[in-house]
């Protein structure tokens, strides 16, 4: 899986979280949130990572990234090993990939000017100072679709659309090269998620900046992605080319997400025979043994009661980790 | 003449709150057929919601007002009444009894102090006059409906005891308890993942065929609505923009916004260097009111009358109705 030209790859991720247990919590449960996650991103793609809530693809933006401590494995950005490194020299690099987060209204600060917002990475790593850098604030507005003379406007007298984009043109401020955006468009409406959606794409296209998109909206993980990686219980289950994933599905949990995704077509919709998924994703404190998928797999076999099933290329490019596939 | 279970004629409802006044629905006009499916579709802030609650007097007043309009139901005995002026008594014997409703957030409707079943045997007794023990067993009855496995076990349980998808399956046991002859659902799978939502969403499909209800379901999500309508209502800043038989929306939308709206969800066939078709700018302050159509500011065929009156609904014949000049 690892490929030279690859700007970032991700080995056998693990992130684990100790919550106190009992009555006093002297005693600590582990909590799984990503087991062994492996995949690599090259430059100028997106990759998408799908998955239900609490499957870990928020934690496995955010490890990768640093902002959590990974418990084991290895993330390789553009030939450095990042897990072992001292946070001052991360803190350096941190110029290199950048976040957006989910939610526009929580993560900008309602005390700052939308300039002092877009400048401060900038001025944290000491890359600009005065005119110049409010200069590179209002071409950044610019970039991003917001009109540069509201800079000195507070986040307050933005919309939901307009905050993300005040949230992309800071992540985009030190020229990274890759971004992890972490559900950046689910706490926007329909009409306002296209805009947002469009901008990333032409961002991508100019900058050749490699995106990490975390969703649960298939759809649109469909329309913005060139390769897919598709979560449960902390564990990649599938990994594919996004007409590979959606024309082949292997994984039998792959298949069933894509069932329940509801089309805008109501003829469609109507002859369609949707495959039900019956029960609820168990705990990651109590993972299953064997592959995490058996409890609620149709297909599931002593076997994967009892082994956990590795990530195999099935066909060239298409990843998937389950005994029956293929 | 068409008999209709529920009639919406020019229901206003506003905010009076210490900023201003909020217009949140502006003017709100349908019908609905007895065992009929209507989807209510918009964005938020839309007064979609605030539609629905305005109609069973569920909005707390103040701020709220309901400044205009009549909503009339056919109960059960055949009477005809205007929910809108109804007196709190004749009231509360049609809410849960001959019109259920499913919130959004089951965490937050549901009583987290008393076990679940005891919430569904509550309607029961209030409405069809049950003992408790029939009541009891009426409830054990809904719960094993609604999919909840064990449920006599269950029946003692707590809301916090049990996952979201199966708290909304209490709120649909609520909801659908004493038979309604309607059941609103306000985006009653929103907060769940997609493959919950499909478990509830052909949980409610069984049921509204078993039970002949009507409902009428909020949502924003285009792809959900085209699985469960027969007919679809479109909502913008308060105003019904555009309202047609699902497949005649899908195929053929008429209004701007709708064509924006279908435009901005991927289609699965959709090819990456396309660009999705977005609705620039962002929907109106609601604090200002709107005498012209809504959608002006962000409409790419607007003329100088857009601006000046508000469009009527234009009927186009099939039952689809659309408020733009252009149709005139």
């Amino acid at each position: 899986m690892i490929n030279d030209s690859s700007l970032l790859s991700v080995k056998d991720l693990k992130k684990y979280f100790h919550s106190p247990m009992g009555l006093l919590g002297l005693q600590t449960s582990v909590i799984k949130a990503v087991d062994g996650v492996s995949f690599d991103i090259h430059r100028g793609e997106t990759l998408g990572l799908v998955g239900e809530s609490g499957c870990g693809k928020s934690t496995t933006g955010r490890t990768i990234l640093q902002l959590y401590k990974p418990t084991a494995g290895s993330v390789v950005f553009d030939g450095i090993e990042l897990t072992n490194l001292p946070l001052r020299t991360i803190h350096r690099l941190r110029t290199r990939f950048q976040m957006v987060f989910q939610d526009p209204y929580a993560s900008l600060n309602p005390r700052h000017s939308v300039k002092r917002i877009v400048a401060e990475p900038m001025v944290i790593h000491g890359l600009l100072r005065g005119k110049e850098l409010e200069d590179r604030v209002a071409e950044l507005l610019e970039l991003v679709g917001l009109n540069p003379a509201h800079m000195h406007r507070y986040p307050h007298e933005f919309s939901g659309g307009q905050r993300q984009r005040i949230m992309i043109a800071r992540a985009l401020s030190v020229k990274p090269d890759f971004l992890v955006c972490d559900e950046p468009i689910s706490a926007l409406d329909v009409s306002i998620q296209a805009q947002v959606v469009n901008l990333l794409q032409e961002l991508q296209e100019q900058l050749n900046v490699a995106y990490l998109f975390i969703t649960h909206d298939l759809r649109m993980v469909k329309y913005i992605s060139h390769r897919i990686a598709v979560m449960y219980l902390g564990k990649i289950v599938e990994l594919a080319s996004r007409d590979s994933l959606f024309d082949t599905p292997l994984h039998p949990y792959t298949k069933f997400l894509m069932s329940a995704v509801p089309l805008p077509h109501p003829k469609i919709e109507r002859t369609k025979q949707r495959l039900i998924l019956k029960g609820e994703p168990p705990s990651p404190a109590n993972p299953p043994p064997g592959c995490v998928f058996h409890p609620r797999c149709p297909i599931a076999t002593d076997i994967c009661r009892q082994i956990t099933p590795a990530l195999e290329e099935q066909t060239e490019g298409h990843y998937t980790a389950c005994h029956h596939a293929g | 003449m068409m008999n209709y279970l529920l009639e919406v004629e020019e229901l206003v409802t506003k905010f009076y709150t210490v900023d201003g006044v909020i217009h949140a629905v502006n003017g709100l006009h349908f019908k609905l057929k007895e065992g009929e499916t209507l989807a209510i579709v918009g964005e938020s802030g839309s007064g979609k919601s605030v539609a629905m609650m305005s109609l069973l007097s569920l909005l707390p007043t103040p701020p709220a007002k309901i400044e205009h309009g009549a909503a009339y139901f056919t109960r059960k005995n055949g009477r005809r009444v205007n929910l809108i002026q109804q007196k709190y008594h004749e009231l509360n014997d049609i809410r849960g009894g001959e019109v259920g409703f499913i919130f959004q957030d089951p965490v937050t409707s549901l009583n987290p102090i008393l076990p679940i079943g005891k919430q569904i045997s509550e309607s029961l007794i209030r409405h069809l006059g049950l003992s408790t023990r029939e009541a009891y067993e009426k409830s054990i009855e809904l719960l094993d409906r609604v999919g909840i496995g064990d449920p006599k076990l269950r029946y003692r349980y707590y809301p916090f005891q049990l996952s979201g998808g199966m708290r909304q399956r209490v709120m649909i046991a609520i909801a659908v308890a004493c038979n309604p002859s309607l059941v609103i659902a306000d985006e009653p799978t929103t907060a769940l993942d997609v493959t919950i939502q499909a478990q509830i969403v052909d949980l409610f499909k069984k049921l509204r065929e078993d039970l002949k209800m009507a409902t009428i379901w909020i949502s924003h999500d285009l792809g959900l609505v085209a699985t469960l309508a027969d007919r679809v209502l479109v909502m913008y800043a308060g105003q019904v923009v555009e309202t047609a038989k699902v497949d005649d929306l899908y195929e053929r939308p008429m209004h701007p916004y709708t064509i924006g709206l279908l435009g901005a969800v991927p289609g699965m066939g959709m090819e990456r260097s396309k660009r999705l078709v977005s609705i620039e700018g962002a929907p109106p302050d609601l604090m200002i009111p709107i005498h012209h159509c809504p959608f002006t500011w962000r409409c790419s065929r607007v003329e100088k009358r857009c601006w000046e009156t508000r469009p009527p609904l234009i009927e186009l014949g099939g039952e689809h109705e659309v408020a733009c000049f252009l149709y005139e």
